[in-house]
C-alpha cells in the first residue's frame, strides 16, 4: 500500500543522504556533466603519475616544439617536453592546492561569519568592516606580495589563497545566520541558557551548512582560475613543476606557429572550472538553495 | 427560487506525485452558489477549501491541473476558457478579496490611484467619474474622510483599513460574485467583528454572491446564508447555516463544534483524536472514518455519498447520520477541569514592571539606563500564584508577549522588578541567571514550525534541554525522551522523526514536550495554539491541562482569543496598550461588571452561532503609541466621562466579585451600565 507518501519519507542515514544527494545532481543533464568533468579530473589527478608516457622535466633539444603525432599526442614544447604528460600532470597541483585552500577558506570564513551572525552589536560592526577594507585591497597584489616576501611553496599559497578566499564567504554564511537566528528555535535555546557555542553548533551549523558549502564550492572554482593567474605570472609553483598556468605562460609567446602547446593546458583549465561551476549549481539546486535569490557578494 | 450564477459540477483537482501517481486535492465536489447568497466554505487546513474558491474564479494553482468535472458560470465552463476571456470575468463578473490586504496592495502605489486602476480596467468610466466613483467606493466601506484617504499610501493604513480598501478595489467592477479567502484572519478581534459586519451590509446593499473560505466558524457563522463543509478534499456536509451550526448532522462538524470553546462555558472544549488524512492516503471507505466515534464496519470499506435530507434542507456525507439525530446531541458541553489547586503561595512576582523599546540615546548607553519617559510597558504588577494559569490578553500591540519575553530574561527591563520563588529578584539579563532559574521557567512558542529545528530528530530536540540541566546521556537519555513522549501522547518511534514529517498539533507536541524536559516550575505560553487546527487545538489545551493537573506547573499563558483563555485559565489579565486594564479570576472578568476595554473585546468575539452577533461598542482605531497621561484606554473608550481619562491614571476598584478594574468611572454605577 501506498500510504503517507507525501509525509513518509524514510529516515536515512547520512550515507544515504549523501547518495541521495548526489542522484538529484545527476539527474539533470548540466549537474551530470559537471560531476563527469570534475571526477574526470579527480581521477586524472590521482593515477596521471602511472600513466605518463614520458619524464615531465625530460629536456631534449631534438624534439623541440613537434606537431601532435602519435608518439607525441599533444605534441611537444620549447624545451622538448611532451605536452601531454605535463597537462595530465598539470592538474595535480592546481587542485591539491585550491581544495585544501578552499576548505582553509570554508572553515575560517564560515565560522566567523557565524559568530558574527549570532552575536551581532559592536563586534559584528568591527569584524564586518575590516572584512569590507580587506574586499577592497586587489588580491593578486596582496598575494605578489605575500608570495614576494615568504616564497611560493605550497605551503604559503594554501593558507594565503585560502585567507584571500574566505572573506566572500564570511559575508554569506553571516547572512545565513542572520536568516537563522529569528527563528523561534533560536530564542528557545537561548532562553535555556544554552551557551553561544552550543547554539552555533547544535541549532545554527545544521541549517546553515548547505548555503556556506554551496558557496565554498564556488570559491573554489574562482581560488582555481585565482592560483593559475598566479602561476602564469610566475608566481604560483615554480619551473619545472608542470602546472597550467605556467604552461601557458612558457608557451603564450609561441601560439602563433605552435598553438599545441597552449591549447592543451587551457582546455584542461577551463574545463575544470566550468565543471566545479556546473556541480556546484547542481548541488545548491539538491540542496534546494537557488543561488539566484542569494545576494551577490 | 433565484438564479443560480456558479456551479460546480464534479470537480476534482490533483498533482501528479513524484512516483508518478495521480493524487487528488479536490474529490467529486458538486455546489450551486445562487444569486445574492453568501455561502462559507470551511474546513481545516488540507481540506481542500481554498483550491475549491480559485478554482470557482478558473484559477489553478500550478502543479495542479483538473482531473475532471467542471466550473460553470452563467453556464460557461470557466476551467476550459482562455486566458484572455478569462480577463474579461475576474476583476467585472468575479472578484477576489485576498487574506493579507497588507500584501495585496502595491505598497509604493497611493490607495485612490490603485482603485482607479480597477476602474480603468473594469468600466467605461472618464476620469472625473472615476474620481467620484473612488470616493464613493470608500465611502462605501466606511473609510474616514474618503476625501484624503485616496492620497494616502497603504502603509498609512491599519490592517482593518488595508482589508477595507480590497474590498472597495474588489467592488470597482461590480461584480456579480465576491471571493472571500480567509478576508478577516489575521485581524486583531473588535476589527474582525468591524470588517464582517461591513461584509454582511454590502452583501445586502449590493446583492452580491458571496463566497466567504474560512477556517474559523465564528466568522463564518456571522455572515454565511449557507454553509459547505470540506474534509480532505470532499463536501461533507452541506446547508442552511443555521441548521449547521445548531443541528450538525455529520459528525466531523459536529466534533468541530464542538472543539471550539466558547465564551458561555467555562472548562475546556472536547477534542478530537487523530487528524485529518494526507491527500492520497485514502483508498477505501470513509476519509473520516478513523477520526469517527460513530464508525462501523461499514464505513471501512464503502465510502458514502452526499445524501439530500429534505427535512433539513441538507446534504450530508455519512452512512450513520440519522444516529447523531436520534441522539440529540448537546453541543453546549465541555470537559470540566479540576477546581482550581493553587496554593497561597506566590511562585513570580512583577512588580512595577516597566519595558521599553526606544533606543538608548548615546549618552544612555554609556550610563547603561534607559531613560524613555512613555514606555510601551508600564507598571505591571501581577503576583502568580504556585499552580495557577494566569492569562495574559489583549490585541496585537497590548504588551501581552513582551512581558511574557522579558519574564524569560529575552528583554531587559526598564524598570521594576521580576521576583521568583521567596522574593528573589530574577536579574533582567539571561546571562546574569543562574541555571536552575533557566530551567524553572520554560518557554513554548506560538508557532511549532519555527521553534524546532528542522534539521534536528524529535530525539535530538528533546535531549537538548536533558543534557543541559541534568546532564543525561546514554540509555538514561534516551528512557528520559521516551517518558516525554509518552507524557505529550506521542508513540516511541516519533523519535527518529524530523519536524518536517509531523503535523502542526504533532509539531507542537513535542515543543510541549521539550519544555516540559526541564522539570520546569513556571511555564510561558506564547499563543501556543494560534497556529493551530480548531480540532487540534482543543487536543493541545486538554494536554496542558492534563499535565498542569498531573505536575503542578504553573502557566503563564498569553493569548489574543478571549473563548480560549476562558477555557484554560483560572486569572485573567487584560491588557491595552501596555497597561493592565482589568484582572481576576477567569469566571469574573467574563461577567459584569468589566473595565470599558474588556467590555468592548468581548463584544467582538465571534461565536459559531447565528444568534450570537457581535456587539460593535468601540471604533476600530489603532492606536500606535500608549497615550502620554491619562487612561491607557481613553481613545477609544465608548464610556470616556470627560477630562478626568486624559489626564489621571484611574484608581484600581476591586469589585464585589473580586476582579480589579482600573477605571475613573466608580464600578457599581459601571456594573449599572452595562446590565
Amino acid at each position: 500500500m501506498e500510504s503517507n507518501l507525501i509525509t513518509e519519507d524514510k529516515q536515512k542515514n547520512k550515507l544515504e543522504k549523501a547518495f541521495e544527494i548526489l542522484k538529484t545532481m545527476a539527474s539533470k543533464p548540466s549537474g551530470l556533466i559537471g560531476l563527469t568533468i570534475v571526477l574526470f579530473h579527480v581521477i586524472l589527478a590521482l593515477i596521471s603519475p602511472y600513466i605518463a608516457p614520458y619524464d615531465y622535466k625530460a629536456i631534449s633539444p631534438n624534439t623541440m616544439l613537434l606537431a601532435p603525432s602519435a608518439e607525441h599526442w599533444f605534441g611537444t614544447d620549447s624545451l622538448g617536453r611532451d605536452v601531454f604528460t605535463r597537462t595530465i600532470l598539470g592538474g595535480r597541483t592546481a587542485l591539491t592546492v585550491t581544495f585544501f585552500g578552499s576548505l582553509i577558506a570554508l572553515l575560517w570564513g564560515g565560522l566567523l561569519g557565524i559568530f558574527c551572525g549570532l552575536v551581532g552589536g559592536k563586534i559584528d560592526d568591527v569584524v564586518m568592516r575590516v572584512v569590507d577594507a580587506f574586499l577592497s585591497i586587489p588580491w593578486i597584489l596582496a598575494m605578489l606580495l605575500i608570495v614576494s616576501l615568504l616564497g611560493t611553496s605550497t605551503e604559503v599559497l594554501i593558507p594565503a589563497l585560502g585567507f584571500f578566499y574566505g572573506k566572500g564567504i564570511v559575508r554569506v554564511a553571516r547572512a545565513a545566520t542572520h536568516d537563522v537566528i529569528a527563528k523561534d528555535f533560536i530564542v528557545s535555546a537561548r532562553a535555556r541558557g544554552h551557551s553561544n557555542m552550543s547554539i552555533i553548533w547544535n541549532e545554527i551549523i545544521p541549517n546553515v551548512r548547505d548555503a556556506i558549502l554551496v558557496e565554498g564550492a564556488m570559491r573554489w572554482s574562482w581560488m582555481l582560475l585565482g592560483f593559475s593567474s598566479l602561476s602564469f605570472l610566475g608566481f604560483g609553483v615554480s619551473p619545472p613543476t608542470p602546472d597550467w598556468g605556467l604552461m601557458i605562460s612558457n608557451a603564450r609567446g609561441l601560439m602563433s606557429f605552435a598553438y599545441w602547446s597552449v591549447i592543451a593546458p587551457i582546455v584542461g583549465l577551463s574545463s575544470l572550472i566550468i565543471g566545479i561551476n556546473l556541480t556546484a549549481d547542481a548541488f545548491a539546486k539538491a540542496l534546494g538553495i537557488d543561488r539566484s535569490t542569494k545576494a551577490p557578494v | 427560487m433565484s438564479e443560480i450564477i456558479e456551479s460546480i459540477k464534479n470537480l476534482s483537482i490533483g498533482f501528479n506525485s513524484q512516483k508518478g501517481k495521480q493524487i487528488s486535492i479536490l474529490r467529486n465536489v458538486s455546489t450551486n452558489i445562487k444569486k445574492g447568497e453568501t455561502v462559507g466554505i470551511v474546513g481545516e487546513s488540507g481540506s481542500g477549501k481554498s483550491t475549491l474558491a480559485l478554482a470557482m474564479m478558473g484559477y489553478i494553482k500550478q502543479g495542479l491541473f483538473p482531473l475532471k468535472g467542471e466550473c460553470l458560470f452563467k453556464s460557461e465552463d470557466l476551467l476550459k476558457m482562455s486566458s484572455r476571456q478569462l480577463e474579461k470575468i475576474r476583476g467585472r463578473k468575479i472578484a477576489m478579496i485576498p487574506q493579507n490586504a497588507g500584501q495585496a496592495l502595491t505598497p509604493n502605489l497611493k490607495i485612490g490611484y490603485q482603485i482607479d486602476e480597477a476602474l480603468r480596467l473594469h468600466t467605461d468610466l472618464n476620469k472625473t467619474e472615476r474620481d467620484k466613483k473612488i470616493s464613493e467606493l470608500l465611502n462605501k466601506v466606511r473609510l474616514p474622510s474618503p476625501e484624503t484617504m485616496a492620497f494616502r499610501y497603504p502603509h498609512e493604513l491599519s490592517g482593518g483599513q488595508q482589508q477595507r480598501v480590497a474590498v472597495a478595489m474588489a467592488l470597482a467592477g461590480k461584480p456579480d460574485l465576491l471571493l472571500l479567502d480567509e478576508p478577516t484572519t489575521g485581524l486583531d478581534v473588535t476589527t474582525q467583528a468591524h470588517v464582517l459586519e461591513l461584509l454582511r451590509f454590502i452583501a445586502k446593499d449590493t446583492g452580491t454572491s458571496m463566497i466567504y473560505v474560512s477556517h474559523d466558524l465564528g466568522a463564518i457563522a456571522q455572515v454565511s446564508d449557507r454553509i459547505v463543509v470540506m474534509y480532505a478534499g470532499e463536501i461533507v456536509l452541506e446547508g442552511p447555516a443555521r441548521k449547521i451550526l445548531k443541528e450538525p448532522i455529520h459528525p466531523y462538524t459536529y466534533g468541530l463544534l464542538k472543539s471550539i470553546p466558547k465564551l458561555s462555558l467555562a472548562g475546556l472544549p472536547a477534542s478530537m483524536p487523530g487528524s485529518q488524512p494526507q491527500p492520497g492516503s485514502i483508498n477505501e471507505g470513509c476519509s473520516f472514518y478513523d477520526r469517527c466515534n460513530l464508525a462501523t464496519d461499514h464505513c471501512k470499506k464503502n465510502s458514502p455519498d452526499l445524501e439530500h435530507i429534505k427535512e433539513l434542507d441538507t446534504n450530508v456525507r455519512c452512512f450513520n447520520h440519522k444516529e447523531l439525530i436520534n441522539q440529540n446531541n448537546n453541543l453546549q458541553t465541555s470537559i470540566t477541569k479540576k477546581s482550581n489547586n493553587s496554593e497561597e503561595i506566590e511562585v513570580l512576582k512583577l512588580k512595577d514592571v516597566s519595558i521599553s523599546y526606544a533606543k538608548q540615546k548615546f549618552f544612555d548607553q554609556l550610563l547603561n539606563k534607559i531613560s524613555d519617559q512613555n514606555p510601551t510597558v508600564k507598571d505591571i504588577n501581577i503576583d502568580i500564584k504556585k499552580g495557577e494559569t494566569i492569562a495574559l490578553v489583549g490585541e496585537s500591540g497590548s504588551g501581552k508577549s513582551t512581558i511574557l519575553k522579558s519574564i524569560a530574561g529575552l528583554l531587559k527591563t526598564k524598570d521594576g522588578q521580576i521576583k521568583f520563588e521567596n522574593d528573589r529578584i530574577l536579574s533582567s539579563d539571561l546571562k546574569m541567571r543562574n541555571p536552575n532559574d533557566l530551567r524553572a521557567i520554560q518557554l513554548i512558542f506560538q508557532n511549532p514550525d519555527e521553534s524546532l529545528n528542522p534539521n534536528h530528530t524529535v530525539e535530538q530536540i528533546l535531549s537538548q534541554p536533558l543534557k543541559l540541566y541534568f546532564n543525561l546521556s546514554g540509555e538514561e537519555l534516551k528512557k528520559n525522551i521516551i517518558d516525554l513522549l509518552k507524557k505529550v501522547r506521542l508513540g516511541e518511534f516519533y523519535m527518529s522523526r524530523y519536524p518536517r514529517q509531523l503535523s502542526g498539533g504533532e509539531k507542537q507536541r513535542v515543543a510541549v514536550a521539550r519544555a516540559f524536559a526541564a522539570k520546569p516550575d513556571i511555564i510561558l505560553c506564547d499563543e501556543v495554539t494560534s497556529a493551530l487546527d480548531v480540532s487540534v487545538q482543543a487536543a493541545v489545551l486538554n494536554l496542558l491541562q492534563q499535565l498542569k493537573e498531573d505536575l503542578g506547573t504553573t502557566y503563564v499563558f498569553v493569548s489574543h482569543d478571549l473563548a480560549v483563555v476562558r477555557a484554560i485559565s483560572d486569572r485573567v489579565a487584560v491588557l491595552y496598550q501596555g497597561r493592565l486594564c482589568e484582572i481576576g479570576p477567569s469566571q469574573n472578568v467574563y461577567k459584569f461588571p468589566s473595565h470599558p476595554y474588556t467590555e468592548v473585546l468581548l463584544g467582538a468575539v465571534l461565536e459559531p452561532d447565528p444568534d450570537i452577533k457581535p456587539k460593535l461598542v468601540a471604533e476600530d482605531i489603532v492606536e500606535e503609541k500608549p497615550p502620554e497621561k491619562g487612561c491607557s484606554f481613553q481613545g477609544r473608550c465608548p464610556r470616556k466621562i470627560g477630562d478626568i481619562c486624559n489626564l489621571e491614571v484611574p484608581p484600581w476598584q476591586i469589585g464585589e466579585n473580586g476582579n480589579a478594574i482600573r477605571c475613573h468611572i466608580n464600578i457599581d454605577e459601571l456594573a449599572s451600565l452595562q446590565q
